[in-house]
């Protein structure tokens, strides 16, 4: 386990905005009737957090649940947690329809944080960032540039982005371009 | 000759030098001037050579819609063809360079064309060159293709960036004129988001030029106190230098910003394409002017009245001293006032209307102006330069009934709006006989997915030309638009417009009306493909009556001015050959862009390393360091082979296979789909899957299995594991991954919704290696932490736990025919376990190897690889894989299409091995001949090569190719065309060259 490294090792771009690959974070992916009670006690009780509403994100401290479909939820937690949370939740729900499995490793996160993080993310994902638009509370699943990515707000002026693992490398090289010195936009001033 | 004035000049600052270059010479001119009015200011009137007939060119225009002032720019990496000097803003060390001429501008060999002028008419390609076909190759088109085209193409990468931006709004305005500005202020007023684009860098458009007063004031007032208050607000967003591009469905609208074309220094993008989404687009673009058709229209010297005073007015630039203007409107008489006012001769005013009395032919006059009424040009003198125009009664023939010296003319034909962003996503526009023009339909406008219009137009793009009815349309049009979104427009009156009230124009579209075919000869319609009233005529002679087929004959408007100018006067000049009206016969369609874009700002951001993702596995770095020769698997980069050293690629595939025979191989197969397919559902399901019975799999064991389409295709196979009850894993080729992970979805969500059954695509949280060879088991013993002797783990069985200190599932397959075994761990540590692997693999010989080396081995092993066994027509049964057909099942995907009549003849071909004669390599793809045709004419074939390699093993080539008949031919001896070559002869066997009973796996 001490063995385990990011996609980047933690790489970080400088520019209008900072772009920071996350240390890693404990993921597990949830499929299964999003509202029921039973789901949503087994989520609290292993998770510690409760079921978002669509399109929503619930975070209380190192722990996130983010909504990626009708009956999908991807739960955020320490990296080391994420084996005993999928199994709890899998016990708690033994029986039904449903499926929690560890995919911690599947992905790269990024933060893409400053004041001109809006204008960065706008440069390549269709999205409307602006502000009162696009706020705490709200993930999207979206693409950047060519790849599939999810977007949601993890601070005041940070945003948190997640692709697949293989991709970590293109995707913070399109964020730090977007980055780059000079490409003000302007556009949510 | 034109030059600088001494005073004026709204947009230039004379405290601001800007040296540039033009063909290699220097010159000057000062911020806030185009390339093309510095140019004008240096007394450059010749700026380019036509297209076809290589005349010389000068500025016509001053803004987007200039056809001839096209410009090399830059030089090296930043060199860009075809760039309109009009639209260019000077900066120090601009580089600009003449196009179409060799030698030189000056003196250009192509204009002996001129002579032949006679020969080239409309369609003279289509004509000439269709017979005698064989020369069209080795002659006319090597003569045609150096002749042609305009700018050259840069040789260099463009050293640039460029960049996207998604943006939304409720209300998008493109064009920052008086109407735009005012339909802005309405929308930011009412609350909607709003974005205003400007295609130049400055607000305004064309008012403060034409002296137009607002609210009592200079319009420049008006306009910068406008833009001040849209700057202050929120909601509004406002982008000069951008231009509206092109309108698409659903609101869609591409916005062209030149970020840094007037800063090559600053290190900003070069342009930025704005991809917005607006609920209403408002087209507050304007209104071009259109020539005149006399003869010599094209000589430098004459330009649009409009870009005359322009010139004056915005650069403070004199087009020459004596400037005749020739008009059918009483607006070209500002253009009179403007010169007069600036110290300039006016010798004359020629007016095609038998009658000009409105207000402003009454201050020409006052201004003792000579007005001549029912006047026209019958030609103009001069070759490079206008040196004086021919006068003749517009009613006539062109009998010059007076000589005018002059250096300029400026021409105006009336106004067109602005169409084309209304039309590119299906507005109609309706024919305006008292104006004669085109005006957007406001009954006919494009309309969204809600079936209600989604763009509307304001100010002169409307038809409202004068300044005043500008004003009234932009704000009445803008209160409909915010009431259609649900906002309530301020209840405030529109700025007060004054503007000289002007008297209709007449229609002319020939000057004089009866010209005859010599000067019709000369009467320039498109300016930049040179197509000549003559032309337009002779298309609709030679029964070319519909205008799109006319343009492609003419090639009229198909410039990279798209017609911006030519247009109109062509299709009436059609209309009036046809002897009919002009409504009849319609306009060309209207296209994005509206001016041309960069093709690197449609690339954005995709190029050089991102030009798509580049997929990695966790292993990717240890790769690279280690001699890996890459090789593309979809978007993955997989080792091809690891050369060392003094090493050809053919001969590290040949040792990575005999030393994963002999010792110890390992293959990083992390790119391998994982997909897990779980619930209470799952065996129903996956038995639909896999044509084979998958459901009788144990946990802890695995099976190969095959998918098909519904035809019964073959399209992706992999080892199946069970990993409990109710789950599977299933594994699929690396490039089948998100494929098969959709088409499950797909048969869930669409086909099956009842059925429980969860998909979860695990391909990326493990990095896999499959450690292959005798030694393998050596290996896995030595990291420990899991049994996996024969007995505790035979084939095709996997297991889970800790070895050597890792989080592993152990499957134990094999793609090579050896003892072999691929570990699942994270990913995040899949780094450190392949590094584990081949410390701890030193004492075995373990040497990793790359995709080649796995070919060669499933190859001798006649294992079927996707995408070079099969290629979408084939089933499994070609295959000779039968075995993995289930005969019990009632269903699966592809049974019903296996069963039909093609997919079970006994002719169909199928899979055999080859083995050469010669032993020799047959090259893939190799076909086998039959006797005879078939119904084509074509030589008849009857098998082709599938996979074929070198085996380092047997020391001889080996392949497998799909055969006619081919299993009930093993013996017989075939031939296979080889290019360059005597056909090979190869003896048809067993696809399975290589331990046929399958005792080195099981050990």
């Amino acid at each position: 386990m001490s063995e385990a490294v990011t996609a980047l090792n933690g790489a970080r771009y400088e520019g209008i905005a900072t772009i920071a690959e996350a240390p890693l974070g404990g993921m597990v992916t949830l499929r299964g009737d999003l509202s029921g009670a039973d789901l949503g006690a087994a989520v609290q009780e292993a998770a510690g957090v409760a079921v978002p509403g669509r399109r929503g994100v619930v975070a209380e401290g190192p722990r996130t649940a983010l909504w990626m479909a009708p009956d999908e939820l991807l739960l955020l937690m320490p990296y080391a947690e994420a084996p005993e949370t999928a199994a709890g939740i899998n016990a708690a729900l033994a029986g039904r329809f449903a499926l929690a499995v560890d995919v911690s490793d599947a992905r790269a996160r990024f933060h893409v944080s400053g004041p001109r993080a809006r204008e960065v993310l706008a440069k390549l994902s269709p999205v409307d960032f602006a502000a009162g638009v696009f706020a705490p509370g709200e993930v999207r699943r979206t693409r950047a540039a060519q790849a599939a990515a999810a977007v949601w707000m993890s601070g005041e002026e940070e945003f948190s982005l997640i692709c697949f693992r293989s991709v970590a490398r293109y995707v913070f090289d399109l964020l730090s371009m977007a980055a780059a010195p000079g490409g003000e936009v302007g556009a949510f001033d | 000759m034109s030059t600088r004035l001494a005073t004026g000049g709204r947009l230039i600052d004379r405290s601001a030098r800007r040296r540039f270059t033009f063909d290699g010479r220097a010159h000057e001119g000062y911020a806030g001037d185009t390339l093309a009015s510095a140019l004008l200011a240096g007394g450059h009137t010749l700026l380019g050579r036509s297209f076809k007939y290589h005349r010389p060119r000068g500025l016509v225009a001053s803004g987007a819609e200039e056809p001839n002032a096209l410009v090399g720019l830059g030089a090296g990496a930043r060199f860009e063809p075809n760039q309109r000097a009009t639209t260019t803003e000077l900066f120090d060390g601009l580089q600009a360079v003449s196009q179409n001429a060799w030698p030189s501008l000056d003196w250009d060999v192509g204009v002996v064309n001129n002579a032949f002028a006679r020969f080239l008419p409309a369609g003279f390609y289509y004509k000439m060159f269709m017979h005698p076909r064989p020369l069209w190759k080795h002659l006319f088109e090597p003569f045609i293709r150096r002749s042609a085209g305009l700018g050259r193409a840069p040789s260099e990468r463009d050293a640039d960036r460029y960049e996207h931006f998604y943006a939304f709004c409720d209300v998008l305005v493109v064009g920052g004129g008086i109407a735009g500005l005012q339909a802005a202020l309405a929308a930011g007023r009412a609350g909607a988001r709003v974005i205003l684009l400007e295609q130049t860098a400055h607000w305004g458009g064309r008012s403060p030029v034409d002296g137009v007063r607002i609210d009592g004031g200079p319009a420049e007032a008006w306009i910068n106190a406008a833009v001040q208050e849209l700057d202050g607000m929120e909601n509004v967003t406002l982008r000069p230098r951008t231009m509206g591009a092109g309108v698409y469905d659903h609101g869609y609208v591409l916005g062209y910003e030149r970020v840094g074309d007037h800063d090559p220094a600053a290190e900003v993008p070069r342009h930025r394409l704005w991809r917005i989404r607006a609920a209403r687009l408002i087209t507050a673009t304007g209104a071009l002017e259109r020539p005149l058709s006399f003869a010599g229209n094209d000589v430098p010297g004459v330009m649009l009245a409009s870009a005359v005073r322009d010139y004056v007015v915005n650069w403070a630039v004199s087009p020459g001293d004596r400037t005749v203007v020739v008009t059918n409107n009483d607006d070209a008489y500002r253009t009179a006032l403007a010169l007069k006012s600036a110290g300039l001769e006016v010798p004359a005013i020629l007016d095609a209307r038998p009658r000009a009395e409105g207000e402003l032919p009454e201050m020409a006059r006052a201004h003792g102006i000579r007005v001549e009424t029912g006047k026209g040009v019958a030609k103009v003198r001069g070759g490079r330069h206008v040196t004086a125009v021919g006068v003749c009664a517009q009613a006539g023939e062109g009998a010059v009934l007076e000589e005018i010296a002059c250096d300029a003319v400026a021409m105006s034909g009336g106004w067109s709006p602005v169409v084309h962003l209304w039309s590119h996503c299906g507005g109609k526009l309706e024919w305006d006989a008292a104006q004669a023009l085109f005006r957007p339909d406001p009954d006919r406008a494009p309309t969204g997915h809600d079936g209600h219009p989604f763009v509307a137009t304001a100010g002169a793009a409307s038809g409202a030309l004068q300044a005043d009815r500008a004003m009234a349309d932009a704000d009445e049009n803008m209160k409909n638009v915010l009431q259609g979104i649900g906002r309530k427009s301020p209840s405030r009156k529109p700025p007060k417009v004054e503007s000289a009230e002007e008297a209709p124009l007449a229609p002319v579209w020939q000057m004089p009306q009866g010209a005859g075919p010599a000067l019709r000869a000369k009467m320039w319609l498109d300016y930049q493909n040179d197509v000549k009233v003559s032309d337009v005529r002779l298309a609709a002679q030679e029964g070319y009556e519909s205008v799109e087929h006319t343009k492609r004959y003419t090639t009229l408007g198909m410039a990279t001015d798209q017609g911006k100018l030519s247009n109109i006067n062509g299709l009436a000049t059609l209309s009036q050959a046809l002897h009919e009206e002009i409504p009849q016969v319609g306009t060309t369609t209207f296209r994005p862009p509206y001016t041309p874009i960069s093709m690197a700002a449609i690339a954005g951001e995709a190029r050089g390393p991102v030009f798509q993702p580049l997929r990695r596995t966790p292993m990717h770095e240890w790769h690279e360091a280690n001699g890996a020769d890459w090789e593309p698997v979809g978007q993955w980069r997989r080792p091809y082979c690891y050369r060392r050293a003094g090493e050809s690629r053919r001969d590290a595939v040949h040792r990575e296979v005999r030393n994963t025979r002999n010792a110890l191989g390992l293959l990083d197969a992390s790119t391998l789909g994982k997909i897990m397919v779980s619930g209470p559902d799952a065996e129903r399901f996956i038995d639909m899957l896999y044509t084979g019975k998958m459901s009788t799999l144990k946990p802890g064991k695995c099976r190969y299995g095959l998918m098909c389409d519904e035809n019964g295709f073959l399209m992706d196979d992999g080892v199946c594991a069970r990993l409990d009850e109710r789950s599977f894993l299933c594994h699929t080729t690396s490039g089948g991954a998100e494929r098969i992970h959709g088409w499950m979805e797909d048969w869930l969500q669409c086909e099956w919704w009842d059925w429980q059954v969860h998909v979860v695509n695990l391909t990326e949280q493990f990095a896999q290696v499959a450690v292959v060879g005798p030694n393998a088991r050596n290996l896995l013993e030595r990291l420990g932490g899991i049994d996996v002797s024969k007995e505790t783990l035979p084939f095709m069985a996997w297991t889970e736990g800790t070895l050597g200190g890792f989080r592993a599932r152990v499957f134990r397959i094999s793609f090579s025919g050896e003892l072999s075994f691929e570990i699942a761990v994270p990913a995040s540590e899949g780094r450190a376990f392949w590094e584990r692997l081949v410390e701890a693999g030193e004492g075995f010989g373990a040497m990793p190897y790359g995709t080649e080396a796995l070919h060669v081995m499933r190859a001798e092993k006649g294992f079927i690889m996707i995408g070079d066994e099969t290629d979408g027509t084939i089933i499994p049964q070609d295959l000779g894989l039968d075995w993995a057909i289930s005969k019990k099942k009632e269903d699966f995907l592809g049974k019903r299409g296996m069963e039909r009549v093609n997919m079970t003849s006994p002719d169909r071909w199928k899979l055999v091995g080859l083995e050469t004669l010669d032993g020799s390599v047959l090259p893939d793809g190799a076909h086998a001949p039959a006797e005879g045709l078939n119904a084509n004419g074509q030589r008849n074939t009857q098998g082709r090569v599938t996979s074929t390699y070198y085996s380092p093993t047997l020391g001889r080539g080996i392949a497998m190719a799909l055969v006619h008949r081919g299993p009930e031919r093993m013996g017989e001896t075939i031939a296979f065309n080889v290019p360059g070559r005597t056909p090979v002869k190869a003896k048809i066997v067993e696809p399975v060259f290589y331990d046929p009973k399958g005792e080195r796996q099981n050990v």
